[in-house]
């Protein structure tokens, strides 16, 4: 085949296929634009008769007193903490593993290793029962707490791999300038972990931000749902009547994610192709 | 300072010395390591190997939170195997989806990885676009838009209808919820093919051209080059989304709530019924080692298994 040709099938037959990819979204994206009698009416038709933000107003203002305003909070809330959360224990522990010697780290690193792969519906009951018996259930702290205690063990592991990257002549020289070893830490590995940094700092946010299952167990009251909750609710196939603002949240439960995939694409691709971590 | 100058006047006396600060400074690096890792140290007593323990235990009980747990040895294991039919609906609910999405997700990310590993303009835009999907994993908005897309109005039927066939409401016919469920997976290969990706320009270029001089073509490339360079990848990716397919829960719980007639009923989602609809701890416990167990023995098999297919250039490939 003559290359020129076969560039233009490939061009031809990738961007045809990234239509279909993306076409559920972008379905969804007019839908919640669309007047609400054509969503379903001219279902395939991807252009509007004309583009509306109704659906966006009245599905912003949620239902009785609780508007999406109140999710979005909640959500921004509980996916800082845990961003928050995840960026120092896996860091401190990351260091541990990754510069100290202490008795059992080779069993410590083991188990560390174990829990990745562990799944989470085996400590799913008794946790809940462990939060039932603090007195947490109903209130964030389910949610954030874990992510403090390093909660995330692919975290950890990110770190270290990136921790063992930095020379360590650098530490050397920072104890022979009297450094203590928590100062090795905060002034000259902390620095130079931006970029895993920011990675974790990505992920936990994607991870957090579409969580379902765990608001799903934890929280009852609406007051305190995240966004993930309050669609659901809004989408609830047994009373939803409203489809315009269901698709008008929907776009926007997914708006941060899209934003914050967009600038940091580099780092995601990055981190999912030299660890593994899943998008 | 102290401590060298005894060194030259009394052999016997820096023994005493040294002992005890090596003793001490030991006893220090064991507390200062243990501060460091102490927030996942606790996490993991607490939250993980805790929970884990009693997890085991509460699985010989019948225990509903409100009165204590009361031991009724393997009971539960036994009324799940012999007496529960909807348990081993959700395991086979559950294996059909594990076999079919996951060997097509993974042959499907590799065939795309292919076609992206090209220096043709624009191939990053289109990565970019194939990988949107993924983004947005397990949200209630992708659940939610699944079911209005494959609904009996959305647009997947309207499309069918310019063709002329037959609609159905894909979700709620029990004949194609699974496959609708499937399907949404697949579309979601970004993270898979992403590895993919960066394995194959790994590959050396030469061995392609060494093996085209010998007069391979295409197809004979891919399997006796491509496919063997990456196995360790293939295996990576084998492990990871197939202990994902395991526990998946969103999907089916937003999309299909499990039905028609339980034929989506995922192992995860009926699961989450015992436990927090019907408050049956105990029985639910049971549940979670079993799957534990279940998941455990399929990596087993894999990583037993990757021996003879898995590829590793530094033992020289065995």
């Amino acid at each position: 085949m003559n290359p020129t040709i076969r560039k233009f099938s490939f061009h031809l037959f990738v961007a045809g296929f990234a239509l279909i990819m993306i076409y559920p979204i972008v379905w969804t994206i007019v839908s919640s634009v669309k007047p609400e009698s054509e969503i379903f009416r001219k279902a395939t038709s991807l252009i509007p008769s004309e583009i509306l933000f109704e659906n966006y107003a009245s599905g912003w203002a949620g239902f009785g007193s609780f508007s999406f305003g109140l999710f979005f909070k909640n959500s921004a809330f509980v996916t800082s903490m845990v961003v928050i959360g995840a960026l120092i224990s896996s860091s401190l522990v990351a260091f541990g593993f990754a510069r100290l010697q202490f008795r059992y780290k080779k069993l410590m690193f083991a188990c560390l290793l174990a829990t990745i792969m562990l799944p989470m519906q085996v400590t799913l009951i008794p946790q809940y029962i462990l939060f039932d018996k603090l007195g947490w259930i109903n209130t964030f702290y389910p949610l954030i707490v874990p992510a403090f205690l390093g909660g995330i063990p692919f975290f950890i592991f990110l770190m270290i791999q990136f921790i063992r990257g930095i020379p360590r002549e650098l530490d050397e020289a920072a104890v022979i300038d009297g450094c203590s070893t928590f100062g090795i830490f905060w002034r000259i590995i902390l620095p130079l972990c931006t970029p895993a940094l920011v990675t974790v700092a990505i992920f936990g946010f994607m991870w957090t931000w579409d969580d379902f299952l765990t608001p799903l167990i934890y929280l009852n009251d609406t007051e305190l749902y995240t966004v993930a909750l309050g669609l659901k609710m809004f989408a609830d196939p047994s009373s939803v009547t409203a489809w315009g603002p269901m698709f008008a949240m929907s776009v926007l439960s997914l708006l941060p994610q899209f934003i914050v995939f967009l600038i940091f694409q580099k780092y995601l691709v990055e981190g999912i192709s030299t660890t593994g971590l899943k998008g | 300072m102290n401590g060298e100058s005894q060194v030259v006047t009394n052999n016997g006396a820096i023994q005493k010395k040294i002992k005890p600060m090596t003793w001490q400074s030991d006893l220090k690096r064991n507390i200062v390591g243990y501060a460091f890792i102490s927030p996942w140290l606790i996490g993991f007593i607490g939250y993980i190997l805790g929970p884990m323990i009693a997890s085991l235990y509460l699985s010989f009980t019948d225990y509903d939170l409100l009165s204590s747990p009361t031991w009724i040895g393997a009971e539960n294991y036994i009324n799940l195997f012999t007496n529960d039919e909807r348990f081993w609906t959700a395991l086979k609910v559950t294996f059909v989806f594990v076999f079919i999405s996951v060997p097509l997700k993974l042959a499907f990310a590799l065939f795309v990885a292919m076609l992206f590993n090209k220096d043709y303009r624009g191939v990053g835009v289109y990565r970019t676009i194939y990988y949107v999907p993924s983004i947005i994993g397990g949200s209630v908005a992708v659940a939610v838009m699944w079911r209005e897309l494959f609904g009996m109005n959305g647009p997947v039927n309207a499309l069918l209808k310019l063709f002329g066939i037959q609609s159905s409401n894909w979700v709620a016919n029990p004949d194609t919820a699974l496959s609708t469920l499937i399907l949404l997976v697949i579309w979601q290969f970004g993270s898979p093919m992403l590895i993919f990706l960066a394995g194959l320009k790994q590959i050396p270029k030469e061995l392609y051209e060494a093996a085209a001089v010998d007069g391979a073509n295409k197809v004979h490339q891919f399997f006796k080059i491509t496919i063997p360079m990456l196995t360790p990848i293939i295996f990576f990716n084998l492990v990871m989304q197939m202990i994902n397919g395991f526990m998946t829960f969103t999907q089916s719980f937003l999309v299909t709530q499990g039905g028609p007639m339980d034929r989506t009923l995922f192992y995860a989602v009926y699961l989450y019924e015992k436990a927090f609809a019907h408050f049956q701890m105990g029985y639910a416990s049971a549940m979670a080692w079993i799957l534990l167990i279940i998941v455990a023995t399929f990596t087993a098999i894999i990583f037993k298994s990757s021996s003879s297919w898995v590829y590793y250039e530094s033992e020289g490939g065995k």
